[in-house]
């Protein structure tokens, strides 16, 4: 039988072995790494190979690989799933003190087997023609009668409202939380959206006036058409009790896999990703924050203002997604 | 009767063409070992109750929709005669190769709230519906798959079409009785083998529902998967929608069996239609033509022309990379739904029947789920190998691992055509063939392939444009560095660009024409439209 299945298996199959070089699986897009990666090897030598995937199929295989994976690194574009990779063991822990220093410690894992490398902040988007910002406070109070009928949102299955969600569950905690998802639900003036941009284009057509979304997606849409009447709020900053403690962010990042065949190259690497240089490049490329708190914002980012981020680890909205995402089923957001 | 030793090698080909579908499907049985009681409380209260009524009533509506225009529309080019019919004949068939999560895009884009169209109408005094909708979910499939149809019942109806309605004719009948009675129950196979692929492509869509925001089963496996963590709950919803198909098949086994059988002969003329008629036939015609296809790819050309600068040499190496894969899969794939026919063919064991069951499955599994399905249990396999003899084997090697989970996905789609192609081919020919002499290898090359080469084309262009489509698959299976046209489409899409992921889309679209044009002319030549192509020939 194995005369007959060796062949076969060979057939299917090519070497592991990458000398020197460094493997990624990522689930950042390639026009987002490419650059970067080919940085890194212009200055160091190292070259980079990667695939990009969802990351539900990239962790399937890391887990179904094993000890014969080929990748080195895990890049991902949300904390949850790289929670869940850690949490599943695929990730190792990392004792760099470059890394301890450069990353803020609330966007990396308190076990040290992942750091973001950039900031996704979800913030309040609104039509500057009908809402003033004075009306604006925080994301509990979309949830108040005053804004039946005003609200967009995106589905409830994008991870980034499932994440914002999770550190509601944590910090104010289910009962709280859930009354407020369902407050929000009971303003909704159209059926979620598919993503972050229609949601932003039914607010220009008028059809609500206010809505959560990603600072980056508005920054493309508003560098394409900046006469767009929508503005961003950075809600939630007055540390008062009973509220987030801050703007959610979400983290692009990454961590060292449990087989890694050239651990110390990918210390290095990520080590080089978290310094000033690849901060700049690496959020800035797609109009998302530096999580190297000393690397200044790109000049179209630092132009929405400064705020404070929710300074509680991202850690925990990856342990509470899944209630997260069954409370939304509980109140009814699609 | 046939001699066994025969009967027991096509009985083996069944079973390897099936066995590879075995893997995703036994991770699916496999998995309900593993019952997360909480979980499944949860799904059971909040999920299944909105999921399956919407994707009982999307399947079904998908399923009416492409019946009756798919078959309305080839009954139309293939019998009647009208103004501008060679032309319609083949450019019906364009919107197969437009991507369904394009077109739902486009749509959405268009005629939602803040749509071009939606507004410009709005300010002209006309609201549009909401469309974000099981509704409008179900429009878009029906303009994306009514093809599969269209196709397979136009090849049924060439090859013998015509004469049959001459015959009727001759018997005093109307043409609308003459269609109806006559020509619509021989074509019911091919009816039926395009809608279950539409049927089986709708329960594994995952990209326009998600652009329409309706949660289908499909929808419930993915958050299970990627929400909830949990690939078991995925695999055991998965199991769920295996029930629906497997029961769609049955149905389908069933008018097989009563299927009847006759023989091409020498073509016939079509009917010309009355100017009336010819006027609604060129209307409805125009009409689905540009719905469905020109209005969206002319969307998508003027989205593209804002990122032009994006053709470059990559672009063009992804055209390369995804022409060159649907070519080598359809080949591959139209090869083996031949031998699957043929084993079904040459005996009626339950194995065979099984086997042809389970082959086919793969095509209503979504995507990412089959994919994992099937690479999870080989990487396993080679991590063993690797422990077991010290070696350092990656499971990615080239194009082999892509190619076999592409006849896992796609054999179906290969299957149908040829499947009513070869049902056309009565047994008596066979005998005959067999008493002259010729028998085997031989009969099938220089008796059967003639008479199925509209059904062979057919099967090659539906897995060439498929294959051209396919996201999931190609993402976990493909070689470091190596990108299509659809996997551009997924990398700028995920980031929420799509009016860059535009060029691709169109790309794939003018790489899909390649094969419709060529599949028009082998459906044409040699059969009903013999006449202007040797004429114009000699």
């Amino acid at each position: 039988m194995s005369r007959v299945l060796l062949p076969l298996l060979l057939l299917l199959c090519s070497s592991a072995a990458y000398a020197e070089g460094l493997t990624v699986y990522s689930a950042r897009i390639e026009d987002l790494i490419q650059p970067i990666f080919k940085r890194y090897t212009d200055e160091t030598g190292v070259p980079i190979r990667f695939i990009t995937d969802k990351e539900g199929p990239l962790l399937q295989r890391l887990q179904a690989e094993g000890a014969s994976t080929p990748a080195d690194i895990l890049l991902t574009v949300d904390a949850g799933n790289l929670w869940q990779a850690s949490h599943l063991k695929m990730l190792q822990p990392i004792d760099s003190k470059v890394l301890q220093a450069n990353i803020p410690e609330h966007l990396r894992d308190p076990g040290n087997t992942w750091f973001g490398m950039s900031i996704r902040a979800r913030t309040i988007v609104y039509h500057t023609g009908r809402v003033k910002p004075a009306q604006l406070s925080t994301y509990e109070a979309l949830a108040t009668p005053a804004w039946k009928n005003k609200v967009c949102m995106r589905t409830s299955k994008k991870v980034y409202n499932q994440s914002l969600v999770a550190m509601m569950w944590v910090e104010l905690g289910a009962a709280r939380t859930e009354e407020i998802v369902r407050g929000w639900v009971s303003n909704f003036a159209a059926a979620p959206f598919a993503s972050d941009n229609e949601v932003m284009d039914a607010i220009v057509a008028g059809r609500c006036d206010v809505g959560l979304v990603n600072t980056y997606y508005y920054g493309r849409m508003v560098r394409d058409k900046p006469e767009l009447p929508i503005k961003l709020f950075f809600p939630n900053q007055s540390k008062a009790k009973g509220q987030l403690a801050g703007v959610h962010v979400n983290v692009s990042g990454a961590g060292v896999t449990t087989h890694a065949k050239n651990r110390d190259g990918a210390v290095k690497f990520l080590e080089w990703l978290s310094a000033r240089e690849a901060q700049a490049l690496f959020g800035g490329m797609n109009l998302e924050f530096p999580a190297n708190a000393s690397v200044a914002p790109d000049a179209i980012t630092a132009n929405w203002g400064s705020f404070r981020q929710d300074p509680i680890n991202l850690a925990e909205a990856g342990k509470h997604q899944a209630d997260a995402v069954k409370l939304m089923d509980r109140a009814g957001w699609k | 009767m046939f001699r066994k030793p025969e009967t027991v090698g096509w009985k083996l080909i069944a079973a390897l063409i099936a066995a590879p579908t075995l893997l995703p499907l036994t991770a699916s049985l496999g998995s309900f070992t593993r019952l997360d009681a909480e979980l499944w409380s949860h799904l059971s209260e909040y999920v299944l109750p909105q999921v399956l009524p919407t994707t009982l009533i999307l399947l079904f509506g998908v399923s009416l929709g492409v019946s009756l225009l798919g078959t309305a529309l080839a009954v139309l080019v293939t019998l009647f005669e009208f103004p501008g019919r060679r032309f319609f004949s083949w450019a019906l068939l364009l919107p197969l190769a437009m991507p369904a999560y394009v077109l739902a895009t486009v749509f959405v884009g268009s005629l939602d709230y803040a749509g071009g169209v939606a507004t410009f109408l709005r300010e002209h005094g006309v609201m549009l519906p909401e469309l974000r909708n099981t509704f409008g979910a179900a429009i878009v499939l029906i303009a994306a798959l009514y093809p599969y149809v269209y196709l397979v019942v136009r090849s049924s109806l060439a090859t013998q079409g015509a004469r049959v309605l001459e015959a009727a004719r001759g018997m005093g009948l109307t043409p609308a009785q003459a269609v109806l009675r006559v020509a619509l129950p021989l074509s019911a196979p091919a009816i039926l083998g395009g809608t279950l692929l539409a049927a089986m492509e709708t329960l594994a869509d995952f990209g326009t529902v998600a652009a329409f925001n309706v949660d289908t089963l499909t929808s419930a496996i993915y958050k299970a998967w990627f929400a909830l963590f949990s690939v078991d709950a995925a695999l055991q919803l998965a199991g769920v929608l295996l029930i629906v198909v497997v029961v769609l098949l049955m149905l389908q086994n069933r008018v097989h069996a009563a299927r009847r059988t006759t023989q091409s002969g020498p073509p016939a003329m079509r009917l010309r239609l009355a100017p009336i008629g010819a006027a609604l036939a060129v209307l409805a015609c125009t009409l689905v033509l540009l719905l469905c296809f020109a209005a969206p790819a002319l969307q998508l050309v003027i989205w593209s022309a804002r990122h032009l600068a994006d053709v470059n040499a990559q672009l063009l190496g992804s055209a390369t990379n995804s022409v060159l894969l649907g070519v080598i899969a359809a080949l591959l794939i139209a090869f083996l739904a031949v031998m699957l026919g043929y084993a079904a063919r040459r005996s009626s064991s339950r194995t065979v029947q099984w086997a042809t069951r389970t082959a086919t499955l793969g095509y209503a599994l979504p995507g990412a789920l089959l994919a994992v399905g099937l690479f999870v249990p080989m990487a396993a396999l080679v991590r063993h190998v690797n422990e077991a003899l010290g070696w350092s084997l990656l499971l990615q090697g080239g194009l082999v691992l892509m190619l076999l989970a592409y006849a896992v996905r796609f054999t179906a789609v290969a299957h149908a055509p040829v499947q009513a192609g070869l049902s056309r081919i009565k047994p008596s020919l066979d005998e005959a063939a067999r008493l002259a002499g010729i028998t085997g290898v031989a009969q099938i090359v220089r008796v059967h392939l003639p008479l199925l080469r509209p059904g062979l084309a057919a099967a090659c262009a539906l897995v060439f444009v498929d294959v051209m489509k396919e996201m999931p698959i190609t993402l976990m299976t493909r070689p470091f560095g190596w990108d299509t046209l659809a996997v551009r489409i997924f990398e700028l899409t995920s980031e929420g660009e799509w009016q860059r992921a535009a060029l691709p889309a169109i790309a794939i679209v003018i790489a899909g024409l390649v094969p419709v044009w060529w599949l028009v002319r082998h459906l044409d030549d040699g059969i009903a439209g013999a006449r202007d192509i040797r004429g114009s020939s000699t």
